[in-house]
């Protein structure tokens, strides 16, 4: 059984159609780059594997190792294994980012029933963790997101993913934003958390970032639907071409 | 970091029903006739075998009392009291003469709101482990105090502390040179009426040089349906000396409303400290507004020393009207005076609260930490008075009034008055309202957190400059009520 399948998916937000009849298999251990023009619906797809608000479907399925995972609660898909890195971290202020860290562990832990994480055990793991993606223990105590750079949000990102240990990990446009170093940390850090029992769907314009984090398989998405799938030089070749032939088909 | 784990724990475990401290105990009590009148005033104080001075400066009060009129500046709308219809004073029927007598119910009571009484258990039980701090507690019920504990050990210190019914007759000297000294009888028209039908409440009394043993606590339970409380509490620290001292209130679930009108003043003198901590959870009506206690209380401290130092933090989540500015008179040269506050309103709550920082001594510093908390269909208004007097150089004031909204029903206001006189002073403010944005809850939803526990997890961040200021017992405490109080307040 595939870890994830989309099927024949429609999304509206406010009353605006975004997805057009999406259809979508990631096996479990696999990296799946998703590519496209602005507008595609790259981001609203993150959005609704996530479930955020608003954004509506209005048919077709979405299964997490066989179970629709339509009805469920942001938190509860989250405890499913379902993590967003998000294209634009939110700051939350006040809040310790190794408080938020805890936080989130532990609500997930629970909600699988599973035991939560004693304070000096999440300490270990938080440390070891962080020094792994050279995260500072200054950063951690700083609110989370609140007056960080471009570089260590993304970087906070991942640290969260590694801390949580999803099964199925999207990352939005993780590459905006980055200048080249930033960039090479942040892939390590990706690369460091595949593994077979992880599937990961990379969001991207460009194919920069594929250039370290190697994916399996390449979508191409256009007008809400994947218009074309292939292996990894389908990347480099929409790097030549340009997405205008794809844009057209759809059309 | 712990803290915000129980705060969640709390949510998880809370029922329907929001205000645990809702119950009524059982117990025969003796009341005043209802209604006010100077014979009610003469009733109290006959009661409470008070000196003819007393009962005049009572009489006093009432008389003026009769001639002011309730004050309707402030933001808050409530149905027109009828003070002829209360009861001015309740107390338990037995007399105690010492704490093995309190009724086992009150001892219940107190127990079920988790409020240690009994001292000899204190004392000689368990092994405590070593640094661990201890409160000393005065427990008010409904009129009267029925229980101080720890006053042997205070007492060796030289620290005075018993309830002001027996500072009238123990201490008469301290009482009659500082009663009505910070809030003057006829200061507003609450003040004036606690002052002429005031029950009990603390005093405390820390001589010069001595620094206060162990935190100091009152707790004030109103019981009885119909009646008011209208306690006064007055604390000295004599030069050098230092004290922290925390209130807590609760109140039973009814569906009239309750008038509880208190007053506090503090003294400070040269090079003295006090930090006074409330932690107010009175009943605040239920989700459409019906019953609640109406909370309009006068507290002011007089920094009359130079080089001294007040400080009030309070955490206000309960009560259907609050009222209440805890001011300070920076009258000694070099004197400061801190306002931290966490204030938070749900359901039909109407919340009218802040301070008074008045600058009359010379290199007088102050400041102003508030946050503002809206949920529900609740207003939230911070109200703040700054001033400096002419001969107030290089007075300093640093205001920071922060607002949250949660939902689109609540509202939030910020009144400041900010008023220099001397070209010297200089005076900061700084306010923003905000909102719990949906994308702040995605985020932290989609790391595995229910909408409760998000938004405790973000309220707490916005509050916690205030939280750090509370002792930390109660800070935990606090932490456990702000996420009760706003409990049902995300859907």
């Amino acid at each position: 059984m595939p870890l994830l399948e989309i099927k024949n998916l429609h999304v509206e937000v406010e009353d605006k159609k975004i997805l057009n009849g999406l259809t979508l298999t990631v096996e479990k251990g696999q990296v799946a780059a998703i590519m496209g023009p602005n507008g595609s619906g790259k981001s609203t797809l993150a959005y609704v594997l996530a479930g955020k608000d608003n954004y509506n479907v209005t048919e077709g399925e979405i299964l997490l190792n066989g179970e629709s995972i339509l009805g469920m609660a942001p938190d509860e898909r989250a405890a499913k294994g379902v993590f967003l890195a998000f294209q634009y971290p939110v700051e939350v202020p006040g809040v310790a980012t190794m408080t938020f860290l805890r936080t989130a562990l532990n609500a997930q832990r629970k909600t699988r029933g599973e035991p939560e994480f004693s304070t000096p055990d999440f300490m270990k793991l938080v440390r070891d963790t962080s020094a792994k993606l050279g995260v500072s223990q200054e950063m951690l105590r700083r609110a989370v997101n609140v007056g960080f750079s471009g570089g260590e949000k993304k970087r906070n990102e991942i640290l969260q993913m590694a801390i949580l240990q999803p099964k199925l990990a999207v990352l939005d446009e993780t590459d905006s934003g980055l200048d080249i170093d930033a960039l090479k940390t942040v892939s390590e850090g990706v690369n460091r958390l595949r593994s077979p029992e992880r599937s990961m769907i990379v969001i991207t314009h460009y194919q920069r970032l594929l250039d370290y984090i190697v994916p399996d398989v390449v979508h191409v998405m256009a007008k809400g639907r994947v218009v074309k799938t292939g292996g990894k030089e389908l990347a480099l070749e929409l790097e030549a071409n340009g997405y205008a032939q794809y844009t057209d088909e759809a059309a | 970091m712990p803290a915000v784990q129980e705060t969640v724990e709390q949510v998880r475990l809370i029922d329907v029903d929001q205000y645990k401290y809702g119950f009524v105990t059982d117990i025969e009590s003796e009341k005043a006739p209802i209604g006010l009148s100077e014979d009610t005033v003469r009733y109290i104080s006959a009661n409470k075998n008070e000196p003819a001075w007393m009962l005049e400066w009572r009489l006093d009060a009432y008389r003026r009392w009769l001639t002011m009129r309730e004050p309707t500046w402030a933001r808050v709308d409530y149905p027109k009291i009828d003070y002829q219809n209360a009861y001015y004073f309740s107390q338990p029927k037995k007399k105690l003469a010492s704490l093995d007598e309190v009724d086992p119910q009150i001892l219940e009571t107190y127990k079920k709101l988790g409020i240690p009484l009994q001292e000899q258990e204190m004392l000689a039980g368990v092994v405590r482990p070593e640094g661990e701090r201890r409160v000393a507690v005065d427990a008010v019920f409904d009129s009267v105090s029925v229980a101080t504990t720890f006053k042997a050990e205070l007492k060796r210190a030289g620290v005075i502390f018993m309830p002001m019914s027996e500072a009238i007759r123990e201490h008469p000297d301290l009482v009659r040179k500082y009663l009505g000294s910070v809030v003057p009888v006829t200061d507003n028209y609450f003040a004036t009426l606690n002052s002429a039908v005031f029950s009990d409440g603390s005093f405390v009394y820390v001589p010069p040089g001595v620094r206060c043993p162990m935190e100091l606590s009152t707790y004030f339970r109103i019981n009885e349906a119909n009646t008011g409380q209208f306690e006064r509490t007055l604390i000295i620290a004599d030069k050098g000396a230092y004290v922290s001292y925390l209130e807590g209130c609760t109140a039973p679930m009814r569906d009239e409303n309750q008038l509880h009108a208190a007053v506090v003043e503090l003294v400070t003198h040269d090079d003295a400290e006090i930090k006074y901590s409330t932690v107010q959870n009175w009943y605040p009506g239920d989700a459409d507004g019906k019953g609640g206690i109406f909370n309009f209380v006068t507290k002011r401290g007089d920094c009359r020393g130079k080089n001294s130092k007040i400080s009030w933090t309070q955490v206000e989540t309960g009560s259907a009207i609050t009222w209440k500015y805890p001011s300070c008179i920076l009258r000694g040269d070099n004197s400061r005076g801190e306002f931290y506050s966490i204030a938070i309103s749900n359901g039909r709550q109407q919340v009218d609260s802040g301070t008074k920082m008045i600058h009359l001594g010379k290199n007088t510093t102050s400041r102003i930490i508030s946050k503002g908390i809206s949920a529900g269909k609740s207003n939230n208004t911070y109200r703040g008075l700054v001033t400096a007097h002419r001969k107030a150089t290089n007075a300093r004031n640093f205001t920071n009034c922060d607002s949250l909204l949660i939902g689109n029903q609540c509202g939030a206001h910020t009144v400041p008055y900010i008023e220099a006189k001397n070209s010297s002073a200089v005076f900061e403010h700084e306010a923003s309202t905000s909102k719990i944005s949906e994308d702040m809850l995605f985020y932290c939803r989609q790391r595995g957190m229910s909408a409760e526990e998000a938004t405790a997890l973000v309220v707490n961040g916005f509050v916690k400059d205030v939280l750090q200021q509370l002792p930390m017992e109660f800070a935990v405490e606090a932490q456990k009520l702000i996420s009760i109080s706003l409990e049902g307040s995300v859907g």
